[in-house]
């Protein structure tokens, strides 16, 4: 009969459940988390040790790197597939130097120039024509890795200064923490307060829901998104970087596949692929969960194409289990007041 | 009945629990125009989705030739001879005419079962000879103006056979001349026994067209009977439930300096050579039908769209004004027309709608103050009366009317010296509807300058200080609120003035 | 049927015809009629798996995992081929087509049920297909003399000079334009990907044009799979990797829309073959093959473009021609 107490409960229901989606997603992925570390720690004694666990982290890291800004391209409702690519773009052009004698300060300026550039590329193709980027990164994954064959055809740059060794290979003092994951934490909080407490990223989230109002409210939507998409070329270039100098070599085969890992592991950590929604925090324990779980099973002796398939499943059952669980839930109470 | 085609009876239809439809009684006999009366949210549309089996009535019954029935779907209500054509775009842009007409129903051929284009192609050079329309059947529906869309879905109506034809605000994009040759596709259905609805809320075209008519207001049935037996002020009376005094709050205008001027705007293919000034204090009424280029005109100058040629001056000065974010810093404000689309972002809170354009002045350097983002909510949320449970909900789940009041709080949070409102009572309800009028008034009256774009007439009429006419991308009239009356804007709406 | 030929198509013609002048003028040997057939036989099965990448496409969806079901129907049948030589070749055929049907129709249902978006199901399948063929092989090959010798030269055997494949390819063609042109669920594919509600208003259901188009595709691509692995008389892990990307480019280039609601079978084989003679022009020319990826990606970004800007020009040229007919 009272309007304003019909609200009021729709206010609180709709808090709750929101706090229970959030929740469970989220504990469901430390769930998941946690399962992943009981079990390989049973499968195997090697688990559990520190020395072991860090230096596991070298094998996701780099993808771990991308993944951060590619959570913005995601929730800005866009997709760049083209991120593998451009680490072999980028890792080509380090490799050129390097023959030409360019020191390790020169090498990574190039590295991370290249990757800017192939992603400004893509972003200015994007907005500059309208174009859906599923379609410009599709085309541009293959230009990227394509300029890669036609300078090295079958061969490989195999000479790198041994200071580049460090920023893949080195540790923090003597903690046998790598590099690499000290470079990740401070990504990942930039990022985070980025996303969540900044002006910047309350656009993002903006464009992500609508850019047509967003795009009316003043917000600039095809320069952010331009900028997101040069920021993932960076960081695309980075992990270039990180990658070239861990294996000592580039092929032009580098990283390849790359984006179905990186774009799963965004989507697993409840990032929606239809723009709009997601946060930071999923996003790192998703990381972690892949990372361990390809880490237990490569101590059980898994193939790597094996272990692709278990990638692909999770990316689907990951995107079902919303809609699985709002199906399986009996009525929803909230829905019922909304009726 | 006698002959009624279709009954139906007791409709009612709840949205969330809004009703939309309370109890609506509407019978339609073959041979005659029908026309359905009434204002934007009065239901009109919502009753036209239900014949159409869109939506399913909460309670009602339909009865179709005097039997009961049912339209899950809107094949079925289609099979069963009954026909819409919709307001919004329905149509398939890349397809052909005639696939146009015979999507969904493809003519086979009979002994392969395989589609045959002779006959659909025929089909429809038969139809469209009947409409006398200049078209080839295999011609791009891209390629058609707005009218001729229209005339293609008329023909698509009678492909299927239809016994009942709703046009749903069918004139609303068409020129005098196309007004006219639909008047007379109308009567030649009318004399082959169709039933005809027609929707619309022009006085002018029911008296013209229509013989019988029954009149909604807020979702509820408030009478019918034939046209020549009732005036246009008793129908007025019908559809407004009240005077237009009552509605409008009156104006004392104090008229300030001219403070936006705007010298031949021009957008090839769009509109052309808009004139105009604005006073501080001032509000101008832009009428004209839909398609007339008014929102066009406006997303120009506020930066949205890019013109071809022209200019604009704030305070005397020549600015540009190259997207939103310039305009917005000249102190123009734009509420667009589609707050679901344009306006609001609904997936996000009202604090953070509220705040969005301002969010650089509510936040420390780059980072967020949501204390700071709530006072500004609160004290915009509360002056607009935004009916909520707080300030955290959620866009979406607000009452169309407390959507716009949000999209209207968050423009006028950014403090403009000029405010643009596109159709800022479009769809919503009476009561609502007054508080934004009170609200435009008051912000005329603390000086600010306002644009109020609207096709309601009375809103046009009660609210402008001064009101210009556009039609088909050009200003065809100026009147001042003294000049103004019904008659003289709706002949140069509809273009039968040359300026 | 009258756009089953329209301007875009009629473009790429001339601009095929073009690239054929001038590499030949180079290059004399091109023209011959016996290399000719040969860009036939190289773009035959491009050409058959684009069509269903078409029809995928003109609804609004794209797959991905075009290679991967193809390697992975290509690999079962060369296998079953390997262990159960005595099974006819027509079985072989139907086998690799059904496996392609049941793949497909998992993109299919995992799209039109649990409404997950096209790109994010076909990455996913893409790799468990992909996963799968290496589970089947052991990561070891299937090479030539583990085949039979009627598996291996089932797509050479020709007839009128004209090899199994390109009739098979052929048959394909007409039998996809049949369906897109002539029957009603070929024209609602069209109607799904112009315009989801007016679609709906007529009575067309979405879920099953979806799940149609994704089996159907499942199913050329299994065709695709036999006629790939006997072919090349190989079948290993990585058949057709990145063939996906040739799919889409062929679609691109033959002027589909890749938003959905337009493109014609002719288009995407001319856009195929059009690729067939990009490649081969090159090889005439001494180009190293490491070329073929980077001048793919060009490819499919410059026609992208250039369809996208011919669309805007085309809009504002009807805008203009409206305001000149007030």
């Amino acid at each position: 009969m009272n309007k304003e107490n019909g609200v009021l409960d729709i206010k609180k229901i709709r808090k709750i459940s929101l706090l229970n989606i959030i929740w469970q997603w989220e504990t469901i992925l430390l769930f998941i988390f946690i399962m992943v570390a009981i079990i390989n720690s049973n499968l195997s004694p090697y688990f559990l040790d520190y020395t072991n666990l860090m230096n596991t982290t070298f094998n996701f890291i780099e993808k771990a790197i991308i993944a951060l800004p590619m959570i913005f391209v995601i929730i800005c409702g866009d997709i760049d597939i083209s991120v593998a690519s451009i680490i072999a773009l980028s890792s080509v052009f380090m490799g050129m130097a390097s023959q030409a004698g360019v020191n390790t300060f020169g090498l990574v300026a190039m590295g991370l120039f290249a990757g800017s550039a192939a992603g400004f590329l893509n972003g200015f193709i994007i907005t500059k024509f309208g174009i859906p980027a599923i379609a410009v990164t599709l085309g541009s994954m293959s230009l990227f890795r394509g300029i890669a064959y036609v300078i090295l055809g079958d061969k490989a740059f195999t000479k790198y200064p041994p200071s580049f060794a460090f920023f893949g290979q080195g540790y923090i003092g003597n903690t046998m923490i790598p590099f690499e994951l000290i470079l990740f934490f401070i990504l990942a909080i930039i990022f985070g307060i980025i996303l969540h407490k900044t002006t910047i990223g309350r656009r993002v989230f903006a464009i992500g829901n609508n850019s047509t109002a967003a795009r009316f409210s003043g917000i600039p939507v095809n320069r952010i998104r331009l900028i997101i998409f040069t920021v993932t070329g960076l960081c695309s270039g980075l992990a270039s970087i990180l990658l070239t100098s861990r294996i000592g070599s580039t092929r032009p085969n580098i990283a390849y596949g790359w984006e179905l890992e990186i774009i799963t592991t965004v989507v697993l950590g409840g990032v929606a692929i239809t723009g709009g929604k997601g946060n930071i925090f999923g996003v790192v324990i998703s990381i972690f969960i892949i990372g361990f779980l390809k880490f237990g099973m490569g101590l059980i002796n898994v193939p790597g194409k094996v272990m692709t398939i278990i990638i692909g499943l999770l990316l689907i059952l990951a995107i079902m289990l919303p809609e699985l669980l709002k199906r399986l839930k009996p009525k929803n109470s909230f829905e019922n007041v909304k009726k | 009945m006698n002959n009624c085609i279709i009954e139906m009876k007791e409709i009612k239809k709840y949205f969330y629990g809004v009703k939309a439809l309370d109890g609506v009684d509407f019978k339609v006999r073959t041979g005659e125009v029908h026309a359905l009366i009434g204002e934007n949210g009065a239901g009109k549309s919502t009753l036209v989705k239900i014949l159409t089996g869109v939506y399913q009535p909460t309670a009602g019954t339909i009865i179709l030739n005097d039997k009961p029935v049912q339209f899950p779907s809107p094949q079925i209500s289609q099979k069963a001879g009954i026909s819409a054509i919709h307001q919004e775009a329905t149509m398939f842009p890349d397809l052909s005419v005639m696939e146009n007409i015979f999507m969904g129903h493809h003519i086979r051929n009979k002994s392969n079962g395989l589609l045959s284009w002779r006959e659909m192609k025929d089909k429809t050079q038969i139809l469209l000879d009947k409409l006398e329309l200049d078209i080839r059947p295999d011609t791009k529906v891209n390629n058609l103006s707005v009218a001729q869309r229209h005339m293609v879905e008329i023909a698509k109506a009678l492909s299927l056979d239809a016994k009942v034809v709703i046009m749903d605000e069918p004139t609303s994009a068409l020129t005098l001349k196309e007004v006219e040759y639909l008047y007379k596709i109308i009567r030649k259905l009318k004399s082959e026994g169709k039933a005809i609805i027609f929707i619309s809320h022009k006085f002018e075209e029911v008296f013209e067209i229509a013989d019988y008519f029954t009149v909604l207001r807020d979702g509820k049935y408030i009478g019918e009977g034939t046209i020549a037996d009732i005036t246009v002020d008793k129908i007025v009376q019908m559809v407004i439930g009240r005077s237009l005094e009552q509605m409008y709050p009156k104006l004392e205008a104090e008229q300030g300096n001219i403070i936006l001027k705007v010298e031949n705007l021009t957008k090839i293919g769009v509109f052309k050579n808009i004139s105009f000034d604005l006073h501080k204090g001032e509000i101008l009424g832009f009428f004209g039908l839909v398609g007339a280029g008014r929102s066009e005109v406006m997303q120009t100058i506020f930066g949205i769209d890019t013109k071809t040629s022209g200019e604009v001056f704030i305070d005397g000065e020549k600015v540009y004004i190259a997207n939103p974010s310039d305009a917005m810093n000249l102190g123009l404000a734009y509420l667009p027309e589609d707050r679901q689309i344009q306006g609001a972002i609904l997936a996000m809170n009202i604090r953070e709608n509220i705040t969005l354009p301002i969010i650089d002045r509510t936040s420390r350097h780059i980072f967020l103050d949501r204390n700071k983002e709530f006072e500004i909510t609160d004290e915009y949320g509360k002056y607009i009366e935004i009916k909520a449970s707080g300030w955290e909900q959620l866009v979406e789940d607000l009452s169309g009317g407390n959507q716009q009041k949000v999209v209207l709080a968050k423009w006028i949070a950014t403090k403009p010296r000029i405010l643009i409102m596109d159709e800022p009572t479009k769809g919503i309800d009476v009561a609502t509807k007054a508080t934004v009028h009170n609200f435009i008034s008051e912000l005329a009256k603390k000086g600010i300058a306002i644009i109020l774009i609207s096709s309601e007439l009375p809103e046009i009429l009660g609210m402008s200080n001064n009101v210009i006419v556009m039609h088909e991308g050009v200003i065809t009239a100026k009147f001042t609120r003294e000049e103004a009356n019904s008659k003289k804007i709706i002949r140069a709406a509809i273009g039968s003035i040359s300026k | 049927m009258k756009d089953l030929f329209r301007k875009r198509e009629f473009n790429l013609f001339i601009f095929i015809l073009f690239i054929i002048f001038g590499v030949s003028w180079r290059t004399p040997s091109f023209l011959y009629i016996n290399n000719f057939v040969d860009i036939l036989n190289d773009t035959a099965i491009l050409s058959m798996v684009a069509i269903g990448q078409l029809m995928i496409i003109v609804t609004g969806g794209i797959d991905l995992s075009v290679g991967s079901s193809l390697a992975l129907s290509g690999m079962s049948v060369a296998l079953l081929n390997q262990y159960h030589p005595g099974i006819p070749i027509f079985m072989i055929i139907l086998i690799s087509i059904a496996i392609g049907l049941l793949l497909g129709s998992i993109n299919g249902l995992l799209v039109s049920r649990a409404k997950i978006p096209p790109i994010i199901t076909t990455l996913g399948t893409m790799s468990i297909y992909r996963g799968l063929v290496f589970v089947l092989c052991g990561g070891t090959w299937v090479s030539a003399h583990e085949m039979t010798e009627a598996f291996r030269v089932f797509p050479r055997r020709s007839f009128l000079g004209i090899s199994s494949l390109i009739y098979l390819s052929i048959l394909i063609v007409i039998l996809f334009l049949i369906f897109l042109n002539l029957t009603r669920t070929g024209r609602e594919i069209y109607g799904v990907g112009g315009n989801k509600i007016a679609s709906q208003y007529v009575g067309i259901n979405l879920k099953k044009i979806q799940y149609i188009v994704f089996t159907l595709c499942g199913g050329i691509t299994g065709l695709a799979g036999f006629l790939w692995v006997a072919r090349y008389a190989a079948a290993q892990s990585e058949t057709a990797i990145g063939f996906e990307l040739q799919t889409i480019a062929a679609c691109v280039i033959g002027g589909v829309s890749i938003t959905g609601g337009s493109g014609t079978i002719i288009g995407v084989v001319l856009g195929a073959f059009f690729m067939g003679i990009v490649y081969n022009a090159l090889t005439m020319i001494n180009v190293s093959p490491f070329w073929q990826m980077a001048i793919q990606g060009f490819i499919i970004l410059f026609a992208i473009i250039i369809n996208t800007v011919m669309d805007k020009r085309n809009q504002q040229l009807m805008l203009r021609k409206r305001s000149f007919n007030e």
